[in-house]
């Protein structure tokens, strides 16, 4: 039976967030979150000409080890990622399938050249893996600004949206929970 | 629930389609993909495709000669074109041959979201003025006033028909049904609409003052009448003379009456001139005149002579189809009158005047929107703003006293009316007197005595 999610580290990346992000879905979700052993991020993924990873690729490599009891997997890395036809992502995540991944790099303050500030960076890390997940859960994004699911195309959008779901996806999400997905 | 957007994506990488797509998707939006032109426009028939995002460089099939196809067959498609940098001038071009947007690979996020939006925000306007025009046609407008209702709009064809005959005019209906913006109707539509519109509202006044107000008087034809005074039925000389509440007036002044109407002729009072009625009579009445008749309270032979041609304005509650349209009209009106710049109203609030049985018509609504106004602070009236009372129809009275629901109800037609005593007995249909005795009864006062 799947009943835990799984967060990947992919790459170099330090502890302390992957463990503040264990302890944070733990209790935000109130079930088991499991870390996984890092793996390496896949060379094929890298696109030098544009010097980020392609996140597509690195989920399907993601998804070459799901454990038996997984219900999601998240894999958390500090590199900037894309896909092709966009500049950049935050993260991506199969819509209503297992994997996702977030990308740590935008969410330091220091990728937009201000100085480092660790209770912001939590802040969003929280929002971008919850909101991921949600992706995972079937969830698009939510016409509610203060939803953590409302569409975030800028570091700013993140900032604004408020950190937890709406009434309406938290519910879907139980719901999708409840059914054993 | 909102229409789907459908998006239609055509490029010939397989990546580009399908990190597009998962990405579109995430955002709530149907997506589908096609490899190239020739596979697109098989695509076309298979949905009602809101825009279709474009590759400028494909084999085969260009961007633009794709475009020019899906125009040819789906013109309401809005298409983007997809371009590298290097390409942005033929972009330009394909612009202003009809493309809404390019956008330039790779794309901002936040870039490929605002084209996407403003294309959608854009049909979303096209398509509901369009729906707003249909609806405006299919509502009916006579003067002030306007309906969708179908009993009302045969009201306004027959208006149209009779408005040139010089026949006396009955209109019955409840308490703020319209019934004087009928008869104002009756008079624009008819050959005597640049001669005056009279109106005397016989509920009024006692008989006396009712008398003189209608006949006119002499000089010293009674103590206090010190000087001569033209009657409302010499002011409305070749006009419209319309008689409100026409079913309060007492036995003896309906006999003066009919014998005017009988003899189009009459006296001022204390005057011995025959003075000629030439103008067209409109009476209007909330009672049941047959009813009236039965218990001896009006004559049957004045109410033969009034009724030549009858309407009878159905009440608020059986046209609810109207109230939304009441609503905006009001809307607009008192923006104009308090500047204000009110857009609507709420979904919730609309549903709550739906339910509303609207005991004082149009009037009652009328006054419920004005207050809304002057109370709500948003763009749009919300459930907060309206001053309903419990509805009837929702809520059940039972385990309250006649008592405690009759309090609460003349309390609201008071608060509705401004305190107006005159137009709420009328909303109410009982006299003033009866009026009076409930607010002492009750102990009501208007909110400012109170503090
Ligand atoms: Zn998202
Ligand atoms: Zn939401």
């Amino acid at each position: 039976m799947k009943r835990a999610i799984y967060i990947r580290p992919v790459g170099d990346i330090a502890p302390k967030a992957i463990h503040w992000l264990q302890h944070d879905l733990r209790s935000y979700l109130n079930m088991p979150v499991e870390v996984m052993e890092n793996m390496e991020i896949p060379g094929e993924s890298f696109d030098p000409a544009r010097g980020q990873f392609h996140s597509t690729r690195i989920l399907k490599e993601i998804l070459l080890e799901v454990p038996g009891d997984a219900l999601k997997i998240q894999g958390i890395i500090a590199e900037d990622l894309h896909i092709p036809i966009l500049t950049y992502v935050f993260g991506e995540a199969q819509l209503g399938g297992t994997a996702s991944i977030v990308s740590l790099a935008r969410l330091e303050q220091t990728f937009h050249g201000l100085p480092h500030d660790e209770r912001l960076f939590f802040g969003r890390l929280h929002k971008e893996s919850l909101h991921e997940l949600g992706h995972n859960f079937g969830l698009v994004h939510c016409h509610d600004r203060r939803c953590l699911m409302y569409l975030s195309n800028t570091i700013m959008d993140v900032d604004l949206k408020g950190s937890g779901y709406c009434r309406q996806c938290f519910e879907t999400i139980l719901a999708t929970m409840n059914g054993g997905r | 629930m909102e229409r789907k957007i459908n998006i239609l994506i055509v490029d010939d990488e397989e990546i580009v389609r399908e990190s597009l797509m998962n990405w579109l998707k995430e955002d709530g939006y149907d997506v589908e993909c096609a490899a190239n032109g020739k596979k697109a426009l098989e695509k076309l028939p298979e949905r009602d495709w809101t825009l279709a995002m474009v590759d400028l460089k494909m084999p085969g099939m260009d961007g633009i000669q794709l475009m020019d196809e899906i125009k040819k067959v789906r013109p309401e498609i809005s298409v983007i074109i997809m371009t590298a940098y290097a390409t942005v001038d033929t972009a330009v071009k394909a612009i202003k041959k009809g493309a809404h947007d390019y956008i330039v690979k790779p794309f901002n996020p936040e870039d490929v979201s605002m084209v996407i939006k403003k294309i959608i925000e854009h049909k979303k306007l096209v398509q509901e003025n369009q729906y707003l025009r249909k609806e405006l046609k299919k509502q009916y407008r006579l003067h002030d006033m306007i309906s969708k209702n179908h009993e009302m709009t045969e009201i306004f064809d027959l208006v149209r028909t009779i408005a040139k005959s010089n026949s006396t005019v009955l209109v019955q209906g409840e308490s703020g049904t319209g019934k004087e913006l009928l008869a104002r109707a009756i008079h624009e539509e008819s050959p005597r609409k640049h001669e005056p519109f009279v109106s005397v509202s016989c509920a009024s006044l006692t008989e006396t003052l009712l008398e003189t107000e209608l006949f006119g008087h002499e000089k010293g034809s009674f103590t206090g009448a010190d000087g001569f005074k033209k009657g409302k039925l010499e002011l409305a000389k070749n006009g419209t003379l319309f008689l409100d509440e026409i079913g309060d007036i007492s036995l003896k002044l309906q006999m003066d009456l009919l014998r005017v109407l009988e003899n189009r002729e009459f006296r001022r009072v204390g005057g011995s001139q025959l003075l000629t009625i030439t103008s067209r009579i409109i009476a209007a009445t909330n009672r049941d005149l047959k009813k009236a008749i039965a218990d001896g309270k009006f004559r049957d032979d004045l109410y033969y002579r009034l009724n030549v041609i009858s309407f009878q304005i159905p009440p608020l509650r059986s046209r609810k189809e109207d109230i939304p349209v009441l609503v905006e009209n009001f809307i607009e009106k008192f923006n104009i009158e308090m500047g204000k710049s009110v857009e609507g109203v709420s979904e919730a609030a609309i549903r709550m005047l739906m339910d509303y049985h609207w005991p004082g018509n149009a009037r009652e609504l009328r006054n419920v929107i004005e207050r809304a106004m002057v109370v709500t602070k948003g763009k749009s009236i919300t459930e907060a703003d309206l001053h309903l009372p419990t509805t009837p129809e929702k809520v059940s009275v039972f385990g309250r006293s006649l008592e405690e629901v009759e309090l609460e109800h003349v309390r609201f037609v008071l608060e509705s009316n401004h305190w107006n005593v005159l137009k709420s007995a009328s909303v109410l249909d009982i006299d003033r007197v009866t009026l009076y005795n409930k607010i002492k009864k009750y102990n009501l006062r208007k909110p400012e005595e109170e503090a």
